[in-house]
């Protein structure tokens, strides 16, 4: 019996609910990926939005000054491959900074070089970071977290 | 415009951003996020000194 009371108020239930409906969490979670700190915006989060987004966008925009190049989705041997779309879909979770930056004509070639190479390596942890802000922005709109 | 910087600059500022977004996303208070943030950012720290030394050793 109190095995059975500990397992319903256990933590693992919060991963059993269900997904709220489309319209509640999709603008948010769009915006989130278009600007860094765009969803915590729309969701009156303006604190977090904007800590998001001088954090997000000052990694990328590091990233272009020390030249990092763009991942393109190109496929070759199984690691190559797993790199340079696992790599394209880090730059493009950027949002508008990866689009606009492409738009403009940004076209690093991948050359040697350790601050090169850190470039890139920004450019893509800033896309993944702006994931990680996505998945907030829809906790935050499912009610799920304050 | 071109900025040229150096492993540990870089390693630093990378902790730093990292650090702010891992700290917001993850807890649910003020508090918490920052200690957590601020966690991270030392963890970052120590990982970078560790290797940086350790690498240092292994070349001899």
């Amino acid at each position: 019996m109190a095995a059975d009371v500990k397992t319903a108020t256990s933590p693992i239930d919060d991963s059993k609910q269900p997904l709220p409906p489309l319209q509640v969490w999709a603008l948010p979670v769009l915006l989130a990926w278009a600007i860094p700190g765009g969803g915590h915006f729309l969701l009156g989060k303006r604190g977090r939005g904007i800590m998001i987004l001088v954090s997000v966008s000052l990694m990328f925009f590091f990233g272009l000054a020390m030249g990092g190049a763009m991942f393109k989705p190109e496929s070759g041997d199984l690691l190559t491959t797993l790199i340079n779309y696992g790599g394209f879909v880090g730059d493009l979770s950027s949002g508008a900074l990866y689009v606009v930056s492409v738009m403009l004509g940004y076209d690093q070639p991948d050359t040697a070089g350790h601050v090169h190479d850190y470039g890139t390596k920004f450019l893509v942890t800033a896309g993944l970071l702006n994931i990680l802000a996505m998945v907030d922005a829809f906790e935050i709109a499912a009610k799920r977290k304050s | 415009m071109k900025i040229n910087l150096s492993h540990f600059e870089a390693a630093l500022l990378f902790a730093l951003f990292a650090s702010v977004v891992l700290g917001i996303v993850t807890k649910k208070t003020d508090r918490e996020r920052i200690q957590y943030g601020a966690k991270c950012f030392g963890y970052f720290l120590l990982a970078l000194f560790a290797i940086g030394w350790a690498m240092k050793l292994g070349h001899g």
